[in-house]
């Protein structure tokens, strides 16, 4: 396979989140701001990254009943690595993040990948699909954060790697917001119609697609 | 005694574990369509959860913290979730063939829902503050609090599975079917569990 298509079918065909449905809870937890949105995609990346080149190379060599334990492993011993850097060089994702930066051990997607797709196939593809993935993630992620934000608190904001504030741009007046969507509920129901939408989205273009080619096939004949 | 209540309570409405805290939502989606499905996740659920932060707690405070290991927690208690879960599967599949069978193939994705490693790493803080109160993890404290989770894991997805029964022979527009509309449904039930903010 080219890579550019590896990487467009993690962002589109097999995106994590609105096709796979893996690896929800980061997704539904972290999303209440653009903020921990981006530093816990960030975070999904690098172990991503790390995890599909390292078992990649691996998969050869490790027997095939102890596999998933031996991942395990690999994925832990990234993520705590990852969790203490940027507990020493960005307290303020650490912070926003809390328990949720230690739990992307069992993220679904992590190890989801680690089986489907690193075990199987060589470094430079497996490098390819964690990139993809990632943006897939991070599209998910940064969609379902700048609606709950938009609209829950009515700003825009970004902070810096210590947390404190950068800029904060007021979009929506104060009394028209609704705080409903950054509680818990509005992470259930924003993440449920982007999901719908998506598919829609799809579906739509692809039966455009399917339609082109039976004129095409029509023309011909 | 009413700290303990306090906690329960906390821990089966206000807290849910999946309706606030938005652990082990991937088995909450997949494993709901059917209500026996349901109630076999959830006990088995109940099971791991409490065996495996008993024994993650002792090695806690009887291995890590007194060689000042910490930093090595989440391998550990990874490992030793994994591999508990693994014995559980052939110490059943053994001597407890009902069981087995009926908890099935429930019991290896377990090791990947984020609840048990969440309490687990939860009850080996030595205390914490909920609702504004300090409560601090004995073991006693800790076995309900574990229990008291696991059982509104249990309590949420058995309930969910019940009204999705209802949904899947409704007829919903395309794009929703399958996971958006048990997402929003999700939504409403959280809704539903909110209004039992303040009962602690």
């Amino acid at each position: 396979m080219k890579k550019g298509t590896i990487i467009l079918n993690g962002i589109i065909k097999e995106n994590p989140t609105f096709v796979l449905f893996l690896g929800m809870c980061p997704i539904l937890a972290t999303s209440s701001s653009i903020y921990s949105a981006i530093g816990m995609s960030v975070c999904v990346f690098i172990v991503l990254l790390l995890s599909n080149i390292i078992i990649s190379l691996v998969s050869r060599i490790t027997p095939n009943e102890i596999r998933i334990p031996v991942y395990i492993i690999i994925i832990a011993t990234i993520v705590s690595a990852i969790s203490m850097l940027v507990n020493a060089f960005a307290p303020g994702i650490y912070s926003t993040l809390g328990a949720y930066l230690q739990l992307i051990v069992v993220n679904c997607i992590i190890l989801g990948r680690a089986e489907s797709y690193a075990s199987k196939n060589k470094v430079v593809d497996s490098i390819m699909d964690a990139i993809g993935i990632s943006l897939g993630f991070l599209l998910a992620m940064f969609i379902v954060a700048f609606i709950r934000e938009l609209f829950g608190t009515g700003c825009l904001s970004m902070n810096d790697l210590s947390g404190n504030p950068l800029f904060s741009i007021r979009i929506i007046p104060e009394a028209f917001t609704i705080p409903l969507f950054v509680q818990p509920t509005g992470a259930f129901l924003v993440l449920g119609i982007c999901v719908a939408a998506f598919v829609a989205i799809t579906t739509s273009i692809n039966n455009k697609k399917a339609n082109k080619a039976k004129k095409l096939d029509k023309e011909a004949a | 005694m009413s700290s303990i209540i306090a906690i329960v309570i906390g821990c089966l409405f206000v807290s849910n574990i999946i309706l606030s805290s938005f652990l082990g939502i991937c088995p909450f989606l997949g494993i709901s369509k059917k209500p026996s499905n349901a109630i076999g996740m959830g006990l088995a659920l109940i099971f791991v959860v409490t065996l495996s932060s008993i024994i993650c707690y002792c090695i806690e405070r009887f291995i890590l913290a007194p060689l000042s290991l910490d930093y090595l927690q989440l391998i550990v208690f990874i490992l030793v979730i994994a591999s508990f879960v693994q014995f559980v599967e052939f110490f059943m599949k053994k001597y407890m063939k009902s069981l087995y069978k009926a908890l099935g193939i429930y019991l290896p994705l377990i090791t990947t829902n984020c609840v048990v490693l969440f309490v687990a790493q939860e009850v080996s803080k030595y205390a914490t503050t909920k609702a504004g109160l300090v409560f601090n993890y004995t073991f006693g404290n800790m076995l309900v609090y574990s229990i008291a989770t696991a059982v509104g894991y249990m309590l949420v997805i058995t309930l969910f599975s019940f009204i999705r029964v209802r949904i899947d022979s409704q007829d919903t527009p395309r794009p929703f079917k399958g996971n958006a509309i048990a997402l929003i449904t999700t939504a409403l039930m959280a809704l539903a569990f909110s209004a039992f903010v303040g009962l602690v």
